[in-house]
């Protein structure tokens, strides 16, 4: 009896430290950089932060980092174009919300949109929210959103899964009266993540995140003596791109090991008995 | 205690060594190494209309003047500004020499800003629209260099100069491959103009705005002039061919080319053992083009195998319609520290389904961007889960039953061998 109650203490205190871990784990090594919305003071100087100018292609995208905020102005059916970084195991979701030109110089509804690529240029299917929208003539915004898939550590080349690297997000109309088109309009456009723990931890890496431009050239010219940030570093999210070993995964693992050895223990004492075999001498 | 220590280094040194491998430290790639200074034209339409009084209660001549100097007093530093006027020396009906009639008015370079001020204020609205030639003659001030170029075309009207389409023109000119953009702004646009100029604006990756406000013209082209500033990379131009044996040989960079509609391009990249190939591909609709399109870009080996594909469909509205792929290749198993490993030739295949309604010209064809990156190969997983490690209350129970069961199995074996020790 006293065996039994000893394994079940055990098992609860097993299981006491595995959710406090499992629950710490994530938070270790500060992959997420997931701001409260409680718009504190010092979050709010971060959104400020933010660009005020978004690019107009792939390659002259405004950069911006998860938790801030990018602003820009722009005519209506221009194609305005950010890129944050994405690390694994995170589930980021893009919101854009725009200001529409005033109602009176409109002629009729028009529909947003915003599209999320990878470092690869690859568009990124939207788990859920509303990507793309139609308004009337008379709304003043338009709001929309896109939750990404979980970034993995590593897929298969012939796999379309999202990787950690840049993620390029483009806004524009799809569809208004012709004579609507070069309006000025607002758009201001965020990105938050997720983390989705050791859940989504898998095996394998990739050698540098999908972030344009990380070719090995570059490699060999830092060698070389320049000393200006790599596209990777440049590119990466406030931390760093983390290095990928660390997982929830370990904790509750290890606390199975220690589990199974104290089941092992106590299924060695059950077959003792409560005493020692009455013909064993004291001595044995 | 030493032990401890010896660990804590051990694991300093692990980790050292994974964030060694994780950022390689490399140079900027996007970094202009100190690179020639943006050119900017501003294109001025000095035309008879704009004496009309339509913007803010004044003429849209006097509004444009206003803007101006806003903007000259904003311009960056590093930017080389130009100015040239259409249509503002030729009053006359003569159709032949209104047509002609655009000049640069302040040269590109440096800025002087009280010169380029003075110089104008005095304008004067005068005569024709002849957007075309003044096109063709501002990619000619802004010739010359490497360095990134835009045009900012403010006009009103539209082009009176056929059979000079300045949206052919636009596209010949973006054609030349000098990363040449234009904006154009409308002022009170009517329905032809913003035909006109949403068409030179899409042929060269420009934006088209229609101005009510003298501020929201002055904030535009100020905002268009510091875009100039930004620091971009300039792709390099090559010409795929339709085979892969006598295609152009790709480094890591970024490269541009055209491509017909149902046109294919081949490119090749050496790809060697241990490193990852990773190409992305852009095409840009520069014209009208029917709602449905795609492209596909394939990775195929010398021998025809294809190896990986990336392809994207899209419909409607867009500027341009990508996709990309990873291509990793295995490293040798064995590695000899000698001999260095013979690359592999790959051929890249950028194909593209864009349509055009009829009475779209079809040459010069699309432009393509096109994104070549070698890394090291990533390291494969042999476990799907990280370092095979288990998760969740199933792993847990398992674990507790395995061991309760061994440690069950243990007992009554130990038990039974002491037993039989007794008895013997």
């Amino acid at each position: 009896m006293r065996t039994v109650r000893a394994l079940t203490a055990a098992l609860l205190a097993g299981a006491g430290l595995l959710t406090g871990a499992g629950l710490l784990g994530p938070a270790v090594p500060a992959l997420a950089d997931t701001p409260s919305p409680s718009g504190s003071a010092s979050t709010a100087a971060e959104a400020a932060a933010g660009p005020t100018e978004a690019g107009t292609t792939f390659r002259t995208a405004a950069a911006f980092r998860q938790g801030r905020q990018a602003t820009a102005e722009a005519s209506t059916g221009d194609y305005l174009y950010w890129v944050f970084p994405a690390d694994t195991g995170q589930r980021p979701t893009v919101s854009a919300s725009v200001t529409l030109p005033e109602a009176a110089a409109r002629h009729g509804s028009s529909t947003w949109r915003i599209d999320v690529y990878d470092g690869l240029r690859r568009r990124q299917p939207c788990m859920y929210g509303m990507q793309s929208r139609t308004v009337p003539k008379e709304a003043p915004a338009v709001e929309l959103s896109c939750t990404l898939r979980t970034v993995r550590p590593w897929a298969d080349a012939w796999d379309n899964d999202a990787l950690p690297g840049s993620y390029y997000v483009r806004l524009t109309v799809t569809g208004l009266p012709e004579e609507d088109l070069g309006q000025p309009f607002a758009a201001r456009i965020g990105a938050v993540s997720v983390d989705q723990g050791g859940a989504y931890a898998g095996g394998g890496s990739l050698a540098a995140p999908l972030v344009p431009g990380a070719t090995t050239e570059d490699a060999a010219e830092a060698e070389a003596g320049a000393s200006t940030p790599s596209a990777v570093e440049a590119r990466a999210p406030e931390d760093g791109w983390s290095s990928g070993w660390w997982s929830d995964r370990w904790v509750w693992t290890a606390v199975g090991g220690v589990l199974g050895a104290l089941a092992g223990i106590g299924g060695h004492a059950l077959t003792r008995g409560s005493g020692r075999p009455s013909r064993v001498p004291p001595a044995v | 205690m030493i032990t401890r220590k010896r660990l804590a280094t051990g694991a300093c040194a692990l980790l050292a060594a994974l964030a060694a491998g994780l950022f390689p430290t490399g140079a900027a790639a996007d970094e202009p190494a100190a690179k020639e200074s943006p050119k900017v034209e501003l294109v001025l339409d000095v035309s008879g209309s704009m004496r009309a009084r339509d913007i803010d209660g004044q003429s849209r001549m006097a509004a444009a003047k206003q803007a101006f100097n806003e903007v000259l007093d904003a311009v960056p530093e590093e930017v080389q500004l130009g100015i040239r006027t259409l249509g503002a020396d030729y009053p006359g009906q003569d159709r032949q020499k209104g047509c002609k009639d655009t000049r640069q008015l302040y040269p590109v370079g440096p800025l002087d800003r009280t010169e380029a001020k003075t110089a104008v204020a005095t304008l004067a609205p005068t005569g024709w629209t002849p957007i075309g030639p003044a096109l063709l003659g501002a990619a000619e001030d802004l010739k010359g260099g490497d360095a990134t170029r835009r045009i900012v075309l403010i006009t009103d009207g539209e082009d009176t100069c056929a059979p000079l389409d300045p949206c052919e023109v636009a596209r010949d000119i973006a054609a030349r491959g000098i990363h040449l953009t234009i904006d154009t702004l409308g002022l009170v646009p009517n329905a032809k103009i913003r035909q006109q100029l949403t068409c030179i604006a899409e042929a060269t990756g420009g934006t088209y705005t229609s101005v009510r406000h003298t501020e929201e013209l002055s904030k535009r082209v100020r905002q268009l002039v510091e875009r100039a500033a930004d620091p971009v990379v300039t792709p390099v131009a090559t010409e795929g061919t339709d085979r892969c044996t006598d295609a152009p040989q790709l480094k890591p960079g970024l490269f541009t080319d055209r491509e017909t509609f149902g046109q294919h391009r081949w490119y090749r990249v050496d790809v060697l053992p241990g490193q990852e190939l990773r190409a992305s591909v852009s095409v840009s609709a520069d014209r009208a083009v029917n709602d449905d399109y795609g492209v596909l870009l394939r990775a195929v080996t010398v021998r025809g195998r294809e190896i990986v594909r990336g392809s994207e469909a899209g419909h409607g509205r867009t500027d341009v319609i990508s996709t990309g792929l990873r291509y990793p290749k295995p490293p040798l198993d064995d590695a000899d520290g000698d001999a260095k490993p013979a690359a592999e030739t790959v051929c890249l295949q950028v194909s593209n389904s864009f349509s055009a309604p009829p009475g779209v010209k079809t040459t010069p064809g699309m432009p393509i961007e096109l994104a070549v990156d070698l890394v090291d190969a990533p390291e494969e997983a042999s476990d799907v889960a990280a370092f095979g490690l288990g998760r969740g209350w199933w792993l847990l129970a398992v674990l507790v039953l395995a061991g309760f069961v061994g440690g069950l199995l243990w007992g009554w074996l130990s038990r039974w061998r002491v037993a039989v020790w007794r008895t013997n």
